[in-house]
């Protein structure tokens, strides 16, 4: 285990790109304290901010308030890392394997363009969760993120492949563009949900204000729903999919692409 | 004073094929004999002149939108940090100016033509090259869509039309004409496209793409401009434009004419399911033909953006692919159009036109007038020429690259029957001798007495593709700006224009036409010699 404690916050945002178990899994601790953060424009130690235990080890804990530090576990392939306060922008992106567990909130772009890992955010999350970035044909291309809390803008943004599962309230355009994968939003979404999406699949367990260009295609019970609830189950995070549990109403779109996805609204059982 | 002593030098333009003798340098030029100075160990390096690339797009609006829409290339981009020497930037598809300036260099490549600019951004292309250091540059204007121009031709005006050509070349401080799909992108502005070179244009009574390809070609002949017209044929990239581009070369007989890119205008078949090459057509009227040179535009595969005045094409490929397409109306002048785009080996179309360029490059027999380009980025980006320089020097690699592709590619082309291996010096005569002289620059492209300095030096390696990628040392008008494979002195580049004879009084005859049309008052619409870094005016004779 190697721990990080922030000793000084930085004045502008820090990039971090290092603080994976990647990087330091092989390192000393003399040379985890001498990678290269930058502050700004400006290269400087990594010691210069947080203090650094342990050595050798593909598990991270970082304490200390590090939202202003940016790009935690970027490109991770293995390992774990475990932040005790909320995170700054780009957590996990184009992560490959491995865990990170977030018991604070997360900015913007947390898990954008993954493919592979967990990223468990305890907190609320920013935008473009799972997102591609600008210009990007494609988001994340697997794995799965889980956010306990709410989530912002453009959450799974073109995402071809993997799960996100977001407990509380979505913001606005939720499933952008969306190219498969699956978007499970507990308390349902504001506007626009799966605009543009040409394929995947969008569960809401709240009713959510559809676009005009999602047509009501039956009411049933999908099969696929019990695979994945057992998985999001295990994962601490449930869905109704026991027979009696109710039904879902399944609307297709987005007509002006046109695309091929879904959107699964849940409607409980009548009591 | 420098003097490259003991490498094996390659100078097709003076009959020398890889002699080894030494090179002597002073005050940017070669000279016979230096007398002290200092002395570079060229022994085991080949001397090539500095490379010269007669059609890229490396500066200008149209390749600034293309980095904008495009960030997604530029996150990818091989990253140059800013140190004492170097200036901040990013190579990429679309590298940002310095970087293109590095990129170039260290690659060997010293003197690059900018093949598309509409006179109304010429004052940025300037400010671009401006900024694209140690290579020399030269840009052609884009014409066969002006309307001023096409007015005049259609009303039969030819002289004024002269005159108008001479003095938009002054005007933009360009140093050639650029045709890009005659009448199709006026066309475009009404929503079509212009496919019959004798029918006409829309928007137009009687004009047709054949009137603007030959009065073009005859103006340009009269104004006596060192490089001909460079044409950029209609119908680029469809299936069966072969017929249109043998249509264009007939039309060009009795003038001289160079043909861009020609890769995406050898095309047979009726569709996109039947599309075949028909590179041996076109490169048997090329080796009868010796008004006329080309550039193979080829392609490889990978990842790469669009980039062209070609509007209607744009949107064709737009339509075919469904990637994002950015469009631009260039007033009066031209129009442009990007989509990025990904060359794909597991695709036909694709491979059928990666076995075009290199069956060009093959199948002309005269490495003097066929040259090294990819049109840059459409084909593929520059920085990657050393791996289209492999294609050509090694057959057996060629034959096994050929095996990765859609069996079908070998009945829809002939390259799998091509023995030809260009030696090193058809390597020195299509990447930089040949060109040079098409380009009507005499001290570029050759090492003999006056020439400016520009040489490479190369490692001899038996994997031409790897020989080419790193020089040893690059020499840019005398000073040594890579050495030992680095980047160390970064020089300013010159930039070539012509100032062609015209009657000052056809201005009378613009400036009433520019006040009724234009957004741009006509005082402001001439770039100003000021804004270009070292000009140097060629003779038009």
């Amino acid at each position: 285990m190697i721990t990080l404690t922030l000793k000084e916050q930085p004045n502008v945002p820090l990039e971090a790109e290092m603080l994976s178990p990647d990087v330091m899994a092989a390192l000393t601790n003399d040379e985890i304290r001498a990678l290269p953060v930058y502050l700004g424009k400006r290269r400087r130690r990594l010691d210069d901010f947080f203090s650094v235990e342990g050595e050798k080890s593909d598990e991270l804990a970082i304490h200390g308030d590090v939202v202003k530090v940016k790009w935690i576990g970027r490109g991770m392939t293995r390992g774990r890392i475990t932040v005790a306060s909320s995170v700054g922008m780009h957590l996990g992106a184009h992560m490959k394997g491995g865990s990170i567990d977030v018991s604070g909130n997360a900015a913007d772009w947390a898990g954008a363009e993954m493919s592979g890992g967990v990223i468990r955010i305890r907190g609320n999350a920013g935008g473009q969760v799972g997102a591609a970035y600008r210009g990007s044909l494609s988001g994340m291309t697997d794995g799965t993120i889980l956010i306990d809390g709410t989530a912002g803008l453009e959450v799974g943004m073109r995402m071809k492949r993997g799960i996100i599962a977001v407990g509380g309230l979505v913001r606005d355009f939720a499933g952008l563009q969306m190219k498969g994968g699956t978007l499970v939003l507990r308390s349902g979404a504001e506007l626009r949900t799966g605009a543009w999406m040409v394929r995947g699949t969008i569960i809401s367990l709240k009713p959510i204000k559809l676009l005009p260009t999602f047509s009501y295609a039956s009411t049933y019970n999908p099969t696929f729903l019990r695979l994945y609830g057992r998985h999001l189950g295990a994962l601490g995070f449930t869905l109704p999919y026991e027979d009696g549990d109710g039904a879902y109403q399944r609307y297709s779109g987005d007509a002006c692409v046109p695309g091929k996805g879904e959107i699964l609204v849940w409607k409980p059982p009548a009591t | 004073m420098l003097r490259i002593t003991g490498g094996r030098v390659y100078d097709p333009a003076n009959g020398v094929d890889g002699v080894v003798k030494d090179v002597c340098i002073a005050d940017g030029r070669i000279v016979p004999q230096v007398e002290g100075g200092r002395t570079i160990d060229a022994t085991g390096l080949i001397v090539f002149p500095g490379g010269v690339d007669i059609h890229t797009h490396v500066a200008g609006a149209a390749l600034n939108f293309a980095r904008g829409l495009t960030p997604e290339n530029m996150r990818r981009g091989l990253p140059f940090v800013h140190t004492k020497d170097l200036r901040a930037g990013l190579g990429g598809v679309t590298p940002t100016t310095f970087a293109t300036g590095y990129l170039y260099a260290g690659m060997g490549w010293t003197t690059v033509n900018e093949a598309a600019v509409p006179i109304l951004s010429a004052r940025h292309t300037h400010e671009e090259l401006h900024d694209t250091p140690i290579v020399d540059k030269s840009c052609l204007v884009l014409m066969a869509n002006n309307e001023i121009v096409l007015d005049l031709l259609e009303a039969g005006e030819v002289e004024r039309a002269t005159h108008v050509v001479g003095w938009l070349i002054w005007a933009a401080k360009a140093y050639g004409v650029k045709a890009v799909n005659p009448g199709g992108v006026a066309a475009w502005k009404w929503g079509k496209d212009a496919k019959v070179l004798s029918g006409p244009i829309e928007g137009y009574s009687s004009l047709t793409p054949a009137a603007i390809i030959a009065g073009l070609a005859k103006i340009v002949d009269d104004l006596k401009l060192p490089h001909p017209l460079h044409l950029h044929c209609n119908n680029l990239g469809t299936p069966g434009n072969v017929s249109t581009t043998l249509e264009t070369l007939k039309i060009l007989e009795g003038h001289r004419a160079h043909l861009a890119h020609l890769q995406f205008h050898a095309y047979g078949g009726n569709d996109w399911g039947t599309i075949r090459s028909e590179a041996a057509v076109l490169a048997e009227y090329f080796n009868t033909h010796p008004n006329l040179t080309t550039d193979a535009g080829a392609m490889l595969f990978g990842d790469t953006v669009t980039i062209t005045a070609d509007g209607p094409l744009e949107h064709l490929l737009h339509q075919l692919s469904g990637r994002k397409w950015g469009n631009v109306d260039v007033e009066n002048e031209t129009g442009c159009g990007i989509v990025p785009h990904t060359y794909k080996p597991s695709k036909l179309v694709n491979a059928v036109q990666w076995a075009v360029g290199l069956e060009l490059l093959l199948l002309i027999n005269d490495p003097w007038r066929v040259f090294l380009t990819t049109d840059h980025p459409n084909g593929a980006c520059f920085w990657r020429y050393p791996e289209i320089i492999r294609l050509l020097m090694d057959a057996e690699f060629r034959k096994e690259q050929i095996k990765a592709l859609p069996p079908e590619t070998l009945n829809r082309t002939a390259l799998a029957d091509i023995d030809r291996q260009y030696t090193l010096s058809e390597i020195a005569i299509i990447s930089a001798a040949g060109p040079a002289r098409a380009l009507g620059l005499s001290q570029k492209g050759h090492l003999g007495v006056g020439a400016d300095a520009d040489v490479a030096l190369y490692e001899e390696h038996p994997d031409s593709g790897i020989l080419f990628e790193y020089p040893r040392y690059v020499i840019k008008g005398g000073d040594v700006v890579v050495e030992e494979g680095q980047l160390r002195n970064v020089s300013n580049g010159r930039q070539f224009l012509v100032h062609p004879a015209f009657d000052d009084q056809i201005e009378a005859y613009l400036r009433p036409l520019f006040q009724k049309v234009y957004t741009m008052s006509f005082d402001n619409y001439p770039v100003e010699i000021e804004r270009l870094q070292e000009p140097d005016i060629k003779p038009c004779a």
